[in-house]
């Protein structure tokens, strides 16, 4: 009695197998694929010879003095899109409290005494691919000292990449560092 | 708090209110067998599946029956998941080579997407195929989802049926959730969330070549299938080891306000659809009620924590205003990361968009708090309901002997026997997080996987073993999970906090739903009224409290007073 009311529980899941986990996932891929595939695909950043550069929505690394830096990253050795991760420290952590006060420190010389605050802590991705306005701001003399550039121009670039809360309400004000730095190489040519 | 915040908060409010009663009507028409416009399409899938499992529509079960069916059927999905877990390397889909996964990991998460925890011991990107995610777990995600749902349903029967028997039939209830509830709304969210930006490919990881010269490889999969059930189900499991903070899960602030709509709207529709089955729609809004304020006053102690940021941080020389930014996403900001937090751990979701082990102690002390309270603020679907019953039928008892009276609740007198099946369920979140948790603080293979030092250290522990238990699956991630003695406790936690939940409260229900229901008289207590959700907020709160608040005080608080007097460890 009871091995048969396993058996057939058993085989209601086999079936809810094939319908949940085969059909539902194929059907929305199948959907995707056709209707959107850009965005299906990863939404992927490609250069004029169609090489893969990154996504618009992940963050990468950016360490030159003549880019604009991202967060502190936690992914693998930083922006591992294959291994996303965050430090995951508490507050009260002196790794954490140390770590953050050395950022400050180092970031100082770009633009003031005050650092904004996204700028000094880890996101929770690895591959957060904003930074706050501010931010953008604060790095403005830095990287248009590194690359020869009057500063206002940069201002202004960063100025035009300021995304606003999606419908005017949702989210936060952000600036995509991948798609500041692509603009900024283009300014060069 | 900004007018852009309240905005914001204002506007998830308004979108649960407004969705919730219509899906809880539909949901009660679904349950009640009732037709409705999706049931040409369905009901010959519907019946295939009755007739495979020797259901009858109208051949209603035992609570015995039930509860045995219920577990044969999550027995069988376990071994089914356990399996390919452990088999993953020479099955297909497999487009990055993964080894299979090793046996203590695989049986815990096999356990914990069973019992609708998604406790991830394991990172999604590093150590599953994508058959692992789709066949094995987006499958469960819909299962054990359909399995509370179920549940629910059946202790709602134990109060809205007279003099019966039967408390319905698992296999209907469970086809029927699926079916018509979970597998629509996951269909919809799942292209909605791909056209914010949520990938949904076979194909293997992109190699990219940085604008500054460097690699980059791109994991990526069918991600937004899993991620539209992962929220509807309040599983909570991500595709990626950092869930639904990474931006491939959680790509713009729209997807997140449509991945949080998800994770609060079928436990806020069971409100109504309760409303709607015990004939009385008061009923349902009062419990709707009591969970809103236990929300609201979470949220403004996580906001309010949040926003005022970390005091040990020098204020000379970062600027703070944008709130704790550690572990936190720049386009969510700390509005979004508190809500999410809020409601994730409110309904047993789990999913994060924001690292909870960052959070200020404040703020992480009232997610833990709503997690051992016995996720039923809101809750998971259909578990977060029956929990709240419980404690409901607490409440009219302690009413009933403040007046002398036998307590009654729809009509139907509550005795010695429920009250005692009741505290029996409710007793196996102190035993999991308490007994569990401070065994784990003796063996150094429990001690290892604590990260932090000083009270946060055991915060983290506690939480581990809240979300174990609660069968939440959020973590304070620095807390090494995937170690053999945790893999196997906190498997055990959740199998605990599941079914010794389950089995007392179907119980219940076999022994309410064989009463008759008394008519109301001026003697009988509301419970529709302000005074009930007072009492029924202060019950919950008190049990809650007096039971955990002795390690709050070592963890969260002390930490607190640490912070504030500048110590850091």
């Amino acid at each position: 009695m009871l091995a048969i009311m396993f058996l057939r529980q058993g085989a209601l899941c086999l079936v809810f197998t094939a319908l949940l986990g085969v059909a539902y996932p194929l059907l929305v891929t199948g959907v995707a694929q056709v209707a959107f595939p850009d965005r299906a695909n990863g939404s992927l950043v490609r250069d004029g010879e169609g090489r893969v550069i990154g996504s618009t929505l992940l963050g990468q690394s950016f360490t030159g003095a003549g880019y604009f830096h991202g967060r502190p990253s936690f992914a693998g050795e930083g922006y591992d899109a294959a291994s996303s991760g965050a430090s995951n420290l508490g507050p009260t952590s002196r790794d954490l409290i140390s770590t953050v006060a050395a950022r400050a420190a180092a970031a100082r010389g770009d633009g003031g005494a005050t650092v904004p605050v996204d700028l000094v802590t880890a996101s929770g991705s690895g591959l957060d691919p904003h930074i706050s306005p501010q931010s953008a701001t604060f790095q403005v003399s830095r990287v248009a000292h590194a690359r020869g550039l009057p500063e206002d121009r940069v201002r202004d670039l960063v100025a035009g990449r300021v995304e606003g809360r999606q419908f005017g309400i949702l989210g936060e004000p952000r600036v995509n560092v991948l798609a500041l730095n692509m603009a900024l190489d283009s300014l060069g040519k | 708090m900004p007018m852009t915040d309240s905005l914001q908060l204002v506007l998830f409010l308004a979108m649960i209110a407004a969705s919730a009663p219509l899906l809880g009507r539909y949901m009660a028409r679904v349950y009640e067998g009732k037709g409705t416009l999706l049931t040409p399409i369905l009901a010959p899938v519907e019946r295939t599946l009755y007739r495979l499992a020797g259901a009858k529509v109208d051949k209603d079960q035992h609570w015995t029956t039930y509860a045995l069916t219920l577990l044969a059927f999550n027995l069988a999905g376990f071994l089914l998941l356990f399996a390919i877990l452990r088999l993953q390397h020479l099955l297909p889909f497999n487009p990055q080579d993964l080894a299979p996964m090793g046996t203590r990991l695989a049986f815990n998460t096999a356990v914990s997407f069973v019992t609708n925890t998604n406790w991830q011991a394991y990172s999604g990107e590093v150590a599953l195929s994508d058959f692992s995610q789709m066949v094995g777990l987006t499958t469960q995600n819909f299962l054990s989802a359909g399995t509370g749902m179920a549940v629910a349903v059946a202790v709602i029967q134990g109060f809205s049926r007279r003099s019966a028997r039967g408390i319905g039939n698992f296999t209907v209830d469970l086809v029927r959730g699926v079916l018509y509830i979970l597998l629509p709304l996951s269909i919809v969210l799942a292209l909605l969330l791909v056209v914010q930006g949520v990938p949904q490919t076979l194909s293997p990881y992109v190699h990219a070549t940085t604008l500054e010269g460097g690699r980059q490889l791109i994991a990526q999969g069918p991600a937004a299938s899993q991620i539209a059930i992962k929220q509807l189900g309040t599983n909570g499991g991500g595709f990626f080891g950092v869930n639904s903070a990474h931006p491939f899960e959680n790509p713009t602030p729209l997807s997140n306000l449509l991945e949080m709509v998800s994770i609060l709207l079928i436990p806020a529709a069971f409100c109504f659809l309760f409303g709607r089955m015990v004939g009385d729609t008061r009923q349902g809004r009062a419990i709707f009620a009591a969970m809103t304020l236990l929300f609201l006053a979470a949220f403004a102690v996580v906001y309010a924590a949040e926003h005022a940021g970390n005091p040990l941080i020098p204020a000379l020389s970062v600027d703070q205003t944008a709130g704790n930014m550690e572990g936190k996403e720049v386009r969510f900001g700390v509005l979004n990361s508190s809500l999410w937090a809020v409601a994730t751990t409110a309904a047993s979701n789990g999913s994060v968009n924001a690292m909870h082990d960052s959070f200020t102690p404040m703020g992480g002390m009232a997610l833990l708090l709503l997690i051992q309270l016995g996720e039923i603020v809101f809750g998971g679907v259909g578990a977060g309901f029956y929990g709240m019953l419980l404690f409901v039928i607490l409440s009219v008892f302690i009413a009933g002997l403040m007046v002398g009276r036998t307590p009654e609740y729809l009509g139907k007198k509550i005795e010695a026997r429920e009250v005692k099946l009741g505290l029996l369920a409710l007793l196996s979140m102190p035993l999991g997080i308490l007994i569990l948790g401070a065994l784990s603080t003796v063996p150094a293979a429990g001690l290892a996987s604590v990260q932090d030092a000083g009270p946060h250290g055991l915060t983290e522990l506690l939480y581990a073993y809240s979300s174990a238990t609660g069968n939440n699956g959020s973590a304070f991630a620095g807390f090494g999970a995937d170690t053999p003695y945790q893999n196997t406790m906190l498997g055990l936690a959740m199998l605990l906090g599941r079914y010794a939940v389950i089995l007392p409260m179907l119980a219940v229900a076999g022994s309410l739903v064989g009463k008759k229901a008394h008519a109301e008289t001026a003697g009988t207590f509301p419970t529709h009224g302000p005074l009930f959700v007072g009492l029924l907020v202060g019950v919950i709160l008190i049990i809650g409290g007096l039971t955990f608040f002795p390690t709050l005080a070592l963890g969260p608080l002390a930490e607190q007073f640490a912070m504030v007097g500048g110590h850091v460890y």
